[in-house]
């Protein structure tokens, strides 16, 4: 189909009785919609600060804190939901950065790893990391953090896992159920072991 | 990635509405998939209507006893309920079987039904592949076909159907109900909603363009043993090789679904009498007509003592 800029679809506001397309969407245009790219604006909480975004609807919320926001601790990795480094926390759950975009995160609440701790006061988890030596390269570990201190509060909440035996009982704080819940963070260097006692200590702390 | 415009719907039936006025638009929820698929550009909608908006994000009773799932439930939340964790053990455990903790909080009901196969050469773009492209052939059939289909599968295509959940609903007899752009409703059959590859993989649903899920509905309780096995090449968070999802009596009757092996959950009703004869005899006949490639076909194997295992499970439970 040839397109041109005169063949969009120019419509009135949105009624309740007829659906129609804002203005900036073509009806007809698939092509012209893919042929530059469209910005679009989002108001996102992130670490407790509103921040107002102008981006490309393609941003991720990966790439709208790192490249937007120059918030580089977390990590890109694979961008495609293996590796989990690039996890982070919205609206109290962990979720891959990398698979959801930007402009689906209208008022959402984001807390990186900037917003856990600062090398000045230390996330517990953090610290537990650092105790345990629970990385070696580091590339992983704001990933790792951010997934295990959401880990802690789903055994809390009662979210039964994989390794739970029961699914009427609440789920334990050990190390099984630990280990299956951290199975979405990957680590190539193979600090698992480390991590496994980091997140242990502060489960016991926290009991 | 392409460029795409984005609109965010407030119902149902306005995103059906809004999606059916523009060609190559999509649902978006939560993206899990959809965006892995826009970044590598096997997807490639030049609009996203996000439906998260709409509602659609309750577990309530039916009138029936049964329950009615939103599209917008999330896995966590599903597998969590305390109602489904309840009376629908292998759907709770079937979710648990799946993906990752950050992949479970924001996979939706209805994405998880859509989300597309994990064939590796649907997914290398540099590949042949009738689902991907209509008519550039197959590569994987005389390709590593290891964790591809082995019964349902044709000439065109051996994809399998990735999901843990959609095999647990395939034996709940779950019902998907939906809303078209002109706001028309209808229900179908889980066992519907799914089609073999035929010759043309690239038709995956029997949904109509722009049809909109709107909640999965599953039956009142029927009791039993509930059991999901999933085999796989490691321990966490990987796709099946083989699942069985089984619902067994206390005499010895039941229910099973494969997953792992077929362009959908794999039942077949009419075998399921033989499941007195034992796991051998019930493997004959559900996978009665099989085609494996030399590389899978110890799924057939797998699939019979992962039964016998299943089995086994159910009479130590009883």
């Amino acid at each position: 189909m040839t397109i041109s800029r005169r063949t969009f679809l120019i419509v009135g506001a949105v009624t309740a009785a007829s659906v129609a397309l804002p203005p900036f969407i073509s009806a007809q245009a698939s092509a012209a919609n893919a042929a530059r790219p469209n910005k679009a604006t989002v108001k996102i909480w992130i670490n407790g600060e509103q921040r107002d975004l102008d981006l490309d609807t393609r941003t991720t919320l990966l790439d709208a804190l790192r490249e937007n926001l120059q918030l580089t601790g977390t990590k890109k990795g694979c961008d495609h939901g293996q590796c989990g480094a690039c996890t982070v926390i919205a609206n109290g759950r962990r979720i891959n950065s990398c698979l959801t975009l930007a402009v689906m995160h209208e008022g959402s609440k984001i807390t990186t790893i900037e917003g856990l701790g600062t090398p000045q006061k230390l996330h517990p988890m953090q610290a537990a990391f650092i105790k345990h030596d629970g990385y070696q390269c580091g590339y992983c570990t704001p990933g790792q953090i951010c997934s295990a201190v959401a880990v802690l509060g789903e055994i809390r909440d009662g979210i039964p896992s994989h390794a739970s035996p029961s699914l009427t009982e609440p789920p334990k704080l050990i190390a099984s159920e630990i280990q299956e819940r951290m199975s979405g963070n990957i680590c190539r260097c193979g600090a698992y072991s480390n991590i496994i006692e980091a997140i242990s200590e502060v489960a016991e702390a926290s009991a | 990635m392409r460029p795409f415009t984005y609109l965010r719907a407030k119902s149902p039936a306005e995103a059906a509405a809004l999606a059916a006025q523009v060609s190559d638009s999509r649902f978006i929820a939560g993206g899990t998939n959809l965006l892995d698929l826009m970044k590598l550009e096997i997807e490639t909608p030049t609009h996203l209507i996000d439906v998260n908006g709409v509602g659609l994000d309750r577990i309530e009773a039916t009138p029936e006893g049964g329950l009615r799932i939103g599209a917008l439930v999330r896995n966590t939340d599903l597998a969590a309920d305390p109602r489904v964790r309840k009376d629908y053990g292998l759907l709770s455990r079937a979710l648990l079987a799946g993906a990752s903790g950050q992949l479970r909080n924001v996979a939706t009901t209805a994405g998880n039904l859509l989300q597309r196969t994990r064939c590796p050469y649907f997914y290398d773009t540099h590949q042949a592949c009738n689902k991907r492209q209509p008519g550039s052939g197959c590569a994987a059939i005389d390709g590593f076909s290891r964790p591809l289909g082995i019964i349902g599968v044709s000439k065109a295509c051996i994809a399998t159907h990735p999901s843990d959940m959609a095999v647990a609903m395939r034996a709940l007899d779950a019902q998907v109900e939906t809303v078209k752009p002109d706001g028309s409703t209808r229900v179908i059959p889980l066992a519907d909603l799914h089609r073999l590859p035929g010759t043309t993989p690239n038709l995956e649903t029997t949904l109509s363009a722009h049809e909109l899920i709107t909640a999965v509905t599953l039956p009142a309780p029927i009791g039993g043993v509930h059991i999901y096995q999933k085999v796989r090449d490691r321990a966490s968070y990987a796709f099946a090789l083989v699942s069985v999802g089984a619902i067994i009596q206390q005499d010895g009757s039941g229910r099973v679904a494969l997953g792992g092996v077929a362009h959908k959950p794999w039942r077949v009703e009419s075998a399921e009498s033989a499941m007195a004869q034992g796991a051998k005899a019930l493997t004959e006949q559900l996978l009665a007509g099989a085609t494996p490639t030399h590389e899978n076909a110890f799924k057939l194997t797998l699939v019979e003592r992962t039964l016998a295992s299943v089995m086994a499970q159910a009479r130590d439970h009883a």
